[in-house]
């Protein structure tokens, strides 16, 4: 199982990094439904079958393979974009940034002391580097959408460290960690809405008024 | 009956969803705060039963929260009643009542959770029930401040659930088998890995913090509470900033069972150092009396960092600032909402002589400044000067010093902008809404700056006695 998990975190990786080049957004969102579709065979290959993790597989792929990216596309649909236009950073200068913030969460991994069932795995690498790869979509883009996709990622890295605690968390806990996750796009996705109707742009540099 | 505290707000906010009558849906918020309000008065004397769950199960520290969040929340629902009734033709509320409902029981559940898991679905509950109550005057002001203060806390938290997940993978490393149970974790503590913990709490901090306010993770809040109406601005100011802080304490406790708590309280220091000098830098030439508040609310979280952060009887001067500081903040954004509603206006270019105009309103957020910034006899002075007396006993004379340099700063600070506004005359050209004080918006202010003159005067032995049971909670585990 271990090459299995392996190759599923490769592949999360790999999605932060088309995420991070993208600049159509439908991509993006696309990318980002996939990275949740694929983290939610993790607690399949981890903790192997039975009643608790199917829950929560089932759980997770429904929300962020299935409904999050319906939400936003619904969102982008509504509101006519598609591009993401001048980010505050090039697109080449995130994918270096990117790497970096990669590299870094390896080598950052390599100092934390793992249990030794964990030991050999990609799972808190890929973690750190899917939080930090969130982080990054949410400080250097403008669109308001691309930030909830930053968030989103953000999320997921910590979903792919929850996986390996998950026997810890109680179902309902569990349902109710997702279904908040749910709740706060599904706010974001009004907020977004009104954002659009007041000031027809989704740009948030255009959100500039309140400072002192 | 513990249960009951959660599931109550959420019942009548179902309730208030089916309701069609309009005032009866406002009327909901006080009927339940008051419910609300004497179950906790029945927990905190001991008459309520233990859940049998155990997840649900009120300790000390989280009783005082619970105390501090259930009183403002009766205040400043019985203030929502007329509030709600003035808006009715333009923002009715058929959304603030159920999302309020629901905030009072996230509110609750992270007060009693004894899972760490079921303290972050709280913590988090809250943010988005109060995305809704923040965007209430639906402008471009106020969706910027929401758009913010989602985005900006909801990051926050996320980052405190991976410290919740390290804290819990650090407790792996004894052996013991993984739980996000805070008993568990509190025994399995000394065992545990340092730098997962380590880094858990960092985390941890910094996700609360962020919730919380302190610098230099506030950076939402004067927007939020700067557009939010002022009761949602009190419920914010005093309520979740203390439930927040709750989440911190948490994990300060971990700390301590482990034997880290040094580390803990340098980091807690710095931050709230760090905090009272950008409130102290922000207060001063503040034109905007709402934005001022939040800087002071910023400051206010950063003498409770420092009370915590050094321990000892400042931590009881914390505990104690906690409820001092829950109650006065309710005080001040009630009365400056009725400022606001006479004035049509927050900006103090536009708001002079506010004592002869709404003369009761006025008068109390005088008495609230003064009682924020610490002056005698009000519950701040003495909990103030208590964190002040335990930093000098420790030994810290600098940071002593330096608390009360910013302490003085910030008075000095405030007081330019709250002086002006409330004397002089109105002159003509001001505008004015024609609305003058009224019984029922005065009394909820009036009643919060009543009990926290109370508190200076005179403290009950069973609320001392929860400070101190409090306080030891985040001390070295004996």
């Amino acid at each position: 199982m271990l090459e299995v998990n392996n190759i599923l975190l490769l592949l999360v990786i790999l999605i932060n990094f088309f995420t991070l080049g993208s600049a159509r957004l439908g991509a993006c969102i696309r990318a980002v439904a996939l990275q949740g579709a694929i983290l939610s065979l993790l607690p399949l290959t981890v903790h192997g079958l039975n009643a608790h993790s199917l829950v929560l597989s089932g759980g997770a792929f429904v929300l962020k393979g299935v409904f999050i990216p319906w939400l936003l596309f619904r969102a982008i649909r509504e509101v006519r974009i598609r591009r993401e236009v001048e980010p505050r950073i090039g697109f080449v200068p995130t994918m270096i940034l990117g790497a970096l913030t990669t590299a870094g969460s390896f080598i950052f991994a390599g100092y934390l002391p793992l249990a030794t069932e964990h030991q050999g795995t990609l799972f808190i690498p890929t973690a750190l580097a899917t939080l930090f790869t969130g982080f990054l979509l949410l400080i250097t883009r403008r669109k308001a959408i691309t930030q909830v996709l930053g968030y989103l990622m953000l999320e997921n890295g910590i979903f792919v460290f929850a996986v390996l605690l998950s026997t810890a968390m109680p179902l309902m806990v569990e349902a109710g960690v997702l279904l908040d996750l749910m709740v706060a796009i599904f706010v974001m996705g009004i907020v977004l809405n009104q954002i659009n109707r007041e000031f027809a742009t989704l740009n948030t540099e255009r959100l500039s008024a309140l400072k002192e | 009956m513990l249960v009951l505290l959660i599931v109550l707000p959420l019942a009548l906010a179902a309730l208030s969803l089916v309701i069609p009558a309009y005032q009866g849906r406002s009327w909901i918020l006080p009927v339940g705060g008051g419910l609300h309000l004497a179950l906790t008065l029945a927990v905190l004397t001991g008459h309520v039963a233990p859940s049998g769950l155990s997840w649900i199960a009120a300790d000390a520290l989280g009783r005082l929260v619970l105390l501090a969040v259930s009183l403002l929340f009766f205040l400043c629902a019985l203030y929502a009643v007329p509030y709600l009734r003035f808006h009715r033709e333009d923002r009715g509320n058929r959304i603030i009542v159920p999302c309020l409902l629901v905030f009072l029981s996230a509110m609750t559940l992270a007060t009693l959770a004894r899972h760490l898991g079921l303290l972050w679905l709280g913590v988090e509950t809250t943010t988005v029930s109060s995305a809704p109550l923040i965007y209430y005057n639906r402008n471009r002001l106020s969706i910027e401040a929401t758009w913010k203060y989602l985005l900006i806390c909801s990051v926050g938290i996320a980052l405190a659930m991976l410290g919740i997940l390290f804290v819990a993978y650090s407790a792996l490393h004894g052996g013991a088998p993984v739980s996000l149970q805070l008993d568990d974790l509190l025994r399995e503590a000394p065992y545990c890995s340092r730098p997962w913990l380590h880094a858990g709490f960092v985390f941890l901090l910094v996700g609360f913090g962020t919730k919380m306010g302190l610098a230099p993770l506030h950076t939402w809040k004067p927007d939020a509470y700067g557009e939010a109406p002022a009761l949602v601005g009190a419920l914010l100011a005093g309520g979740l900033t203390s439930v927040a802080f709750l989440g911190i304490l948490r994990g300060v406790q971990i700390m301590g069972a482990a034997g880290d708590l040094a580390v803990a309280r340098q980091a807690l220091l710095a931050m709230g150092l760090l905090s009272l000098l950008l409130a102290a830098v922000s207060v001063i030439r503040q034109p905007d009396v709402k934005r001022l508040l939040a800087y002071s609310s910023v400051e206010n979280m950063g003498i409770l960092a420092v009370g915590v952060g050094i321990g000892g009887v400042a931590a009881f001067g914390a505990m104690f600032h906690l409820l001092n500081n829950a109650l006065t903040k309710g005080g001040l954004f009630l009365s400056v909402g009725n400022i606001q509603r006479a004035y049509s206006s927050k900006h103090i270019s536009e708001v002079r002589g506010a004592l002869s105009r709404v003369p009761v309103s006025a008068a109390l957020f005088l008495a609230g400044f003064l009682a924020i910034s610490g002056s005698p006899p009000f519950g701040p002075f003495l909990s103030e000067f208590t964190i002040v007396r335990g930093t000098f006993l420790a030994g810290h004379y600098v940071v002593g010093a330096v608390f009360l340099l910013l302490l003085v700063t910030v008075f000095i600070g405030m007081g330019g902008t709250v002086l002006p506004m409330t004397q002089g005359e109105p002159s003509a050209e001001l505008a004015d809404s024609g609305y003058r004080d009224t019984l029922l918006p005065v009394l909820p202010p009036l009643l919060l700056l009543g009990c926290v003159l109370l508190l200076g005067l005179y403290l009950p032995p069973k609320l001392r006695d929860l400070f101190h049971r409090a306080a030891d909670l985040v001390e070295v585990a004996r």
